[in-house]
């Protein structure tokens, strides 16, 4: 392995203007130098990181989640500011307040979460900000012929005159990215854009961004799945926990050397999973149906069964009716579900969320945020959340305030939360600590069912192993787990049995989830493929008919 | 240091107002030290004024107690004002045509004026936790029905025609609070109002609701996902805020006061905004700041007493405490730099 220095790819000289062509591919058009950031939250999201990227080239920006790069697109798309650092465009110094500076300066960036008007057209969520005009109206034609002509250009194929709320993921993401190409972006910022993709559509997007590296755009495709960068890339920055671990020509590095240095050690994804004794079933549901506000069945007649010891895991691109599921177990539809879903034979379905928790089931949410924790609250506050009705915390209306820090000291050892101590605020915490302390609280009362909605989403390798393991040790304990994740490796490790959800639907089950291949998955998740005949939601094999 | 950042941040936010009351003072006063020094030492000067700074400080206390507890709770509500006068009318009945002994005529009087209030008080809570009626709006409408109901009371039922001014009959002896400290006129209001403040302390850090209320306010999604009840937290805070305000009320009424005499809302409930803003929603920090406030409010008063500067200084310098305090962005740079020197500790 061979690192190339950072000085080793600076420009000879600064006051360099900016070359056409892919001729020059030795000079650089965007210097980011000596970048620090801290978040109000104490939170060092970057330090002292050196960023280049070179005319025409896709530059991986790879490193676990949390490791400062989405931090650091940021700081160049305007959207945050540095706390030290400057960023060189061209030779020319930049400081870019809003993102619309950086936009001017042809810069342009896809979110992971797309900022589409779901309710407009897609050439209206084109032009939006920068509308033709015809008199005193937006020249609706004009947009129309500008979208398909830079569709046609880059054969990022759309119908301009679609609703982007009738779109599917892959296509928003061709309408974010020919809105930037509008906007005159030179160097375009894709935030993990196949997170949210099948495995064909992912193959779809690779080919077209090779037409546009072929145009002379400049890309930076920030990813953590090693075989996609390796695929596509040229060159690729390694983020490591807030820094810089180096810059490496794509020839140059294996995937192994990548994921070293990306977390310090060789990731493994495997775990000893021991042998599974399944007990009676723990959660029993049937037929349950939801009808949602758009009129669509965003539920249609599910039926499953998770016994005690068992991991039933459901797979699925997000949208496709997992949110609601876990709604309608958890309280969150009230009574505007059909069907039953009973706990060890108590209906829970309309039942509030604090009936729900007494019945022994614990959930882990798909937001940390907004449902997961009491950012300014302490670190024991946030553990008691769920506990403190409970007699073994409080001697009626007084909480027995030292038992309580005694088992926040004990969780915080045992999940090895890096933190100051209990009295903490948890929003102190970076994203992975705080998911431990969430799991930890979950976990940690006993439950006879688990929820596990997205539970390592955007936390570190470290923390998602912790809490992978965690999970197999509650199913060692004949807890009953209902794991819903969008990472295909985590459901198809730590799943007994692996369903697919599509439109509302269970459209796949398989018995021996880790002989099923992503790409088999890919087609049951796209909707492509669907099993035959009645899926009990039990016993359903994996040799599966295609439609 | 970031750990006392908020701390920090309101002492200077209060350094800085004094400042440029100094700076307005040494404009227009003909003898600007002398004046100052007015201001500052004129409240210990006596036993009688220190006496005055803490009777004052007393129905600040009750009002920034009430807006704490709302305040922690996520609520922003301004109604501690309507129920202070209130309360205070309904204890002004009962000491006027109640006839007890006088241990039990004053407790009976505060009881009445706070229960009051916290039933009053449940309205616009109920109306947040069921039709998330926002309390900024309905506790400020509360105030003017209030307001209204109060100078009805006074004026058609209350009022002592032979009196010259618009005053109530005067209250029975034994209704009034006792004084605590001869040569001032500090009553058992006092005893009362430190009691409740330790208790409330006790009850946001130690108990169950005190719990169930800090969660609430601090991310009601988060609660609800626990299985906290947050409708039902936000009804019985508003209970409980409503009785102290009350209590705040009817105290003060019976502790300074022979007659009913507020024919306006008496801004105590505003001021215990600003003494909740100043204690950072801490319950215990409460008895500093309400001190201070009567401090600087006595201050400004023998000024304009004893000097050419009129007492509406004090206008200014709230003002700019609150722009101060309410202003993110201020220090910010220095907690930012702090922030980075921290990290880089850290490695």
């Amino acid at each position: 392995m061979r690192r190339i220095p950072f000085n080793s790819i600076r420009p000879p000289s600064l006051g360099w203007r900016g070359a056409k062509g892919r001729t020059v591919m030795r000079q650089n058009v965007l210097e980011m130098r000596n970048i620090t950031k801290v978040y109000q939250n104490g939170v060092t999201a970057n330090r002292n990181v050196d960023f280049s990227l070179r005319e025409g080239e896709i530059h991986a920006l790879a490193g676990e989640n949390g490791a400062g790069k989405s931090t650091l697109m940021k700081i160049l798309f305007g959207m945050e500011a540095p706390s030290d650092g400057e960023i060189r465009l061209r030779g020319e110094g930049m400081r870019f307040q809003t993102p619309q500076d950086a936009i001017e300066k042809g810069i342009g960036m896809v979110h992971q979460h797309f900022m589409l008007v779901p309710s407009f057209t897609v050439a209206e969520n084109m032009v939006l900000g920068m509308e033709p005009k015809r008199g005193l109206g937006i020249h609706y034609e004009e947009a129309v012929r500008m979208t398909q002509e830079l569709s046609d250009k880059y054969q990022l194929t759309v119908d301009p005159r679609a609703k982007v709320e009738s779109l599917s993921v892959g296509m928003k993401q061709k309408v974010e990215i020919l809105k930037a190409l509008l906007r005159g972006a030179k160097i375009l910022i894709l935030d993990e854009p196949t997170a949210v993709l099948t495995p064909q559509e992912t193959e779809e997007l690779f080919k077209q961004l090779l037409v546009l590296k072929q145009e002379g755009h400049t890309i930076v495709f920030i990813s953590h799945k090693l075989k996609e960068v390796k695929a596509i890339c040229d060159r690729i920055t390694i983020m490591r926990s807030g820094t810089s671990a180096g810059v490496f020509d794509m020839a140059d590095v294996t995937e192994q050397e990548i994921s070293r240095l990306m977390v310090g050690r060789d990731v493994v994804l495997k775990y000893d999973k021991a042998e599974s004794f399944y007990g009676p079933p723990v959660l029993d549901v049937q037929g349950l149906t939801y009808v949602n506000a758009l009129d669509k069945k965003a539920l249609n007649d599910i039926r499953l069964s998770i016994r005690t010891g068992e991991i039933v895991g459901i797979a699925g691109v997000e949208g496709n009716g997992q949110a609601e599921l876990v709604k309608a177990l958890t309280g969150g539809l009230g009574g505007r579900v059909k069907g039953s879903a009973k706990v060890n034979g108590s209906e829970l379905i309309s039942l509030d969320m604090r009936s729900i928790r007494e019945l022994g089931i614990s959930y882990v949410p798909e937001d940390r945020m907004s449902q997961g924790a009491a950012k300014e609250e302490s670190i024991s506050d946030n553990i008691i959340s769920t506990r403190y009705r409970s007699r073994d915390w409080n001697k009626g209306l007084f909480l027995k305030g030292k038992s309580i820090v005694r088992l926040a000291e004990k969780l915080i050892e045992e999940f090895k939360v890096r933190c100051s101590g209990p009295a903490q605020p948890i929003g102190m915490l970076s994203g992975g600590n705080m998911q431990k302390v969430i799991v930890a609280r979950e976990c940690s009362t006993d439950p006879i069912l688990l929820i596990a909605e997205q539970p390592t989403r955007g936390v570190d390798i470290g923390a998602a192993q912790l809490v992978h393991k965690k999970l197999l040790e509650m199913r060692d304990q004949n807890c009953a787990i209902l794991l819903i994740s969008a990472d295909l490796n985590e459901i198809m490790e730590l799943s007994d049995t692996l369903y697919v959800m599509y439109g509302g639907e269970l459209v796949a089950a398989f018995d021996k989830p880790s002989e099923v291949t992503e790409e088999e998955l890919g087609l049951y998740m796209l909707g492509l493929k669907k099993q035959q005949g009645e899926h009990t939601g039990r016993g359903v094999t994996s040799d599966a008919q295609v439609l | 240091m970031l750990k006392y950042f908020d701390a920090i941040r309101t002492l200077i936010s209060v350094a800085i107002a004094l400042v440029i009351a100094f700076l307005i003072i040494a404009m227009i006063s003909e003898q600007p030290l002398e004046t100052i020094s007015i201001f500052l030492l004129g409240p210990i000067s006596t036993t009688a004024q220190i006496g005055n700074v803490v009777e004052m400080s007393i129905p600040l206390m009750f009002t920034g107690l009430s807006v704490v507890l709302l305040f922690r709770s996520g609520l922003f509500n301004l109604g501690a004002e309507g129920l202070f006068y209130i309360s205070g009318v309904i204890a002004a009945i009962i000491a006027i045509y109640a006839s007890m002994n006088s241990f039990i005529h004053p407790v009976v009087a505060i009881l009445g004026g706070s229960t009051v209030g916290a039933l009053l008080s449940a309205i616009p809570g109920i109306m947040k936790a069921k039709w998330n009626a926002e309390v900024l709006v309905t506790s400020l409408m509360f105030n003017s029905i209030l307001s209204g109901i109060g100078l009805y009371i006074l004026n058609y039922h209350l009022r002592d025609a032979a009196a010259f001014a618009n005053v109530s009959y005067k209250f029975q002896e034994t209704a009034r609070l006792a004084n605590l400290i001869p040569g001032t006129r500090i009553h058992t209001g006092l005893i009362l109002v430190l009691c409740c403040i330790v208790a409330t302390h006790y009850f946001m850090y130690h108990t169950r609701w005190g719990y169930e209320l800090r969660m609430t306010g601090s991310n009601r999604a988060f609660a609800e996902f626990s299985g906290i009840k947050t409708a039902r937290v936000i009804i019985t805070v508003h209970l409980i805020a409503g009785f102290l305000a009350g209590m705040g009320g009817a105290v003060e009424v019976l502790g300074m006061y022979s007659r009913f005499q507020w024919s306006s809302l008496p801004g105590y409930g505003l001021d215990g905004a600003l003494v909740a803003l100043l204690a950072k929603n801490n319950p215990l920090s409460v008895v500093g700041a309400a001190l201070f406030l009567a401090y600087i409010r006595i201050g400004a008063d023998q000024m304009s007493i004893m000097s050419d500067v009129p007492a509406e200084l004090i206008s200014i310098i709230q003002a700019i405490i609150i722009l101060l305090i309410s202003a993110e962005q201020f220090l910010k740079m220095w907690k930012n730099r702090q922030l980075l020197k921290e990290a880089e500790k850290l490695g």
